[in-house]
């Protein structure tokens, strides 16, 4: 109904009124994007972690072999040093491991499932936290009670030990046979049990202080269902805070998963991550094949320093006192 | 006050209740705790007497409750895998982790503060911006890469100082010491960097956070007109008004770095709490990680409540608790 109102005024003066913008255009005019644009950290940044997401992507399609595949690893390709190295050799760029695994391919792969499982558990603890604390600040009394001290209690205990326990426990508890097929769901939900917490926190801040307001108030009178307000009404307005939480929060879930399984309780060795890569590598430390563990190191760094860098930008872009 | 105090200690209380009915949850239904200690060839009657002398067969209230008590006399249980007491392999783990995360606490002030006083001084200098930027390095680095890459930088091919290992150590009382030995010393610089890292950042930001607001305020600009040196009111009269934000965070963060210490264990192989917690989680050795659990989240949270109450004996308007700090979370 509305739209029909403007859109008939907009007739009536046709020739001064402009069409409505295109979402990209609207994106282009943003204050977001001109903050954007006049960042080079925050370019350089974006630019890093896409190659970074397009080279982890198209793996299969880009590196000489798979390693994963056992039956492509041949033993006289091993420990063949970085390729400007006297005894490189073509195709491994960034030289082999111990089972001639070429290492730029176990990198690519590895980024492909850290990456995976830093986004999924940033998912997952999104979906959570928002749910939980909109439904704690809008519904109040006991339910907000129960999940806010519930969130106290994992904010009690480092956020390390309580993912390395949940991996534990589950590692215990599973059949051998199921341990490896399970680890990146494992991986997921035990980065994100301690930090649903802060999207939660926020979240119900700002749910109890709209739920009060007269909008919401009306909202309720002419009888919108509970969810509907929550979601379309007091949600969007936490939006922002939510973001940036989120951004960094990914470069930590990163480091989280790449921490857990160097200490040998997240992914296993026949399906790496960058972590496990690093991990294997560290055997190899005073042997003097220092490739195997600094190469992965270094993705893992360039990794984690983008997804920060883009989210220190983020929250200096939509700081209103900032700006 | 008395009302603020009693609340923090009761809310403490319920935090530590919690944790340890997760650690009492763990303990008694992952893995039949009789079947871990008994060894194989035990009899039917054998496990039946162990089971009621461990009281497994009592109401799950009165084994927990019984949990607790013996976990606030210190008495964790036996460990399932070397059959000593939990406590006493704790104790002699301590000092070890104790140390590092003293020292490390301790570089992260001495370099923190000020990196922190010179990128808020000369804010948009080209070392300002470079120190900016390496501290967002700082902040992405994963401990256990930084400790790896020391070790191949200074063990491996400089050969300068000790890559793994706490070196010789003095016993004094119970407490093993490395600081009294040559090698011990040594063998602590590295460790404590690589743990220290992100910590050096941590605090650098927060000083410079707050000195660009403390030296926009009128009393700097007051000492200035008054002819009082430009570096002495930058790093007298100015700094000492960050520092109280510093040491909270500090305070706060030595609960974070015990744990985080378990990292730059399994990287440098240190003797530690963090070792012996790895170790346990790999043989599945409950009880230890049940201690582990406990001991950790209690340090934690005991600094947590002392900082606390510490802003709020010093700043009254904290006492009626609305706005309580958020937990770090790191």
């Amino acid at each position: 109904m509305s739209d029909t109102a403007t859109h008939d005024r907009s007739a009536l003066d046709a020739p001064a009124a402009p069409t409505r913008p295109s979402r990209l255009e609207r994106l282009r005019d943003s204050d977001l994007w001109y903050s954007f644009r006049s960042h080079p950290s925050a370019i350089f940044a974006a630019v890093l972690l896409g190659l970074v997401a397009l080279t982890a992507f198209l793996a299969p399609l880009i590196t000489p072999q798979n390693p994963y595949d056992l039956a492509a690893l041949e033993l006289w390709n091993a420990e063949i040093p970085p390729i400007w190295n006297a005894e490189g050799q073509w195709p491994y760029l960034l030289g082999t491991d111990t089972q001639g695994r070429d290492i730029l391919s176990a990198i690519l792969y590895g980024s492909r499932i850290s990456l995976i499982i830093g986004s999924c558990s940033v998912l997952v603890a999104l979906a959570v936290g928002l749910s939980l604390g909109l439904v704690a600040g809008y519904v109040g009394g006991w339910v907000d009670n129960v999940i806010m001290r519930v969130g106290d209690v994992l904010l009690s205990m480092p956020f390390i030990l309580i993912a390395i326990l949940i991996t534990a426990i589950a590692a215990a508890s599973l059949p051998p046979s199921l341990k490896d097929v399970l680890a990146a769901p494992i991986l997921i939900f035990a980065i994100a049990v301690p930090s649903w917490v802060q999207y939660a926190r926020t979240v119900r801040a700002s749910a109890m202080v709209e739920a009060r307001k007269e909008y919401v108030q009306a909202a309720r009178l002419i009888r919108v269902k509970a969810w509907r307000i929550m979601l379309h009404h007091i949600l969007p307005n936490c939006m922002t805070p939510i973001m940036v939480a989120a951004t960094l929060n990914f470069g930590l879930a990163i480091l989280s998963e790449a921490t857990l399984s160097f200490l040998g309780v997240g992914m296993p060795p026949d399906q790496p991550s960058l972590g496990t890569l690093i991990r294997i590598g560290n055997q190899y430390l005073f042997s003097g094949l220092w490739w195997i563990v600094v190469f992965p190191s270094i993705q893992l760094c360039l990794i984690v320093l983008s997804v920060n860098m883009i989210g220190d930008w983020l929250r200096d872009a939509l700081n209103p006192k900032l700006r | 006050m008395i009302a603020f105090l009693l609340k923090r200690a009761a809310n403490a209380a319920f935090v530590m209740l919690a944790v340890a009915l997760l650690a009492f949850v763990i303990f008694r239904f992952f893995g039949d705790p009789v079947e871990m200690m008994v060894n194989e060839q035990a009899t039917q009657a054998d496990r039946a007497e162990l089971r009621e002398r461990l009281g497994l067969n009592d109401g799950l209230v009165t084994q927990y409750t019984r949990f607790v008590t013996n976990a606030v006399q210190g008495d964790f249980g036996i460990s399932y895998r070397n059959q000593q007491d939990v406590m006493v392999l704790i104790k002699e783990r301590f000092p070890a982790t104790l140390e590092l995360v003293l020292v490390a606490t301790v570089i992260s002030l001495v370099v923190g503060i000020p990196l922190g006083v010179i990128t808020a001084v000369h804010r948009n200098s080209r070392l300002a911006n470079v120190l900016q930027l390496g501290s967002i390095v700082g902040v992405s680095l994963p401990s256990f890469v930084v400790g790896i890459l020391l070790i191949l930088a200074f063990s491996v091919s400089l050969g300068w100082l000790p890559g793994f290992g706490r070196g010789e150590t003095v016993n004094i009382g119970w407490w093993s010491t490395g600081f009294l030995t040559p090698s011990g010393r040594a063998a602590l610089i590295l460790p404590s960097i690589s743990l220290s890292t992100f910590q050096v950042t941590l605090v650098m930001r927060l000083v410079r956070a707050e000195m660009l607001e403390t030296l926009r305020t009128d009393y700097v600009k007051f000492a200035r007109a008054r002819g009082v040196p430009t570096a002495r009111v930058q790093w007298r009269h100015a700094l000492r008004n960050c520092l109280m934000p510093v040491i909270t965070l500090t305070g706060m963060q030595i609960g974070n770095l015990i744990a985080f210490a378990l990292v730059t264990e399994t990287v440098f192989q240190w003797p530690g709490m963090g070792m012996l917690f790895i170790q346990a989680v790999t043989f599945v050795d409950i009880p230890v990680m049940a201690a582990y659990l406990m001991i950790v989240s209690f340090i934690f949270v005991a600094l947590n409540t002392a900082v606390d109450i510490t802003y709020a004996w010093v700043d009254p308007r904290l006492r009626d608790d609305t706005a309580r700090a958020g937990g770090a979370n790191g």
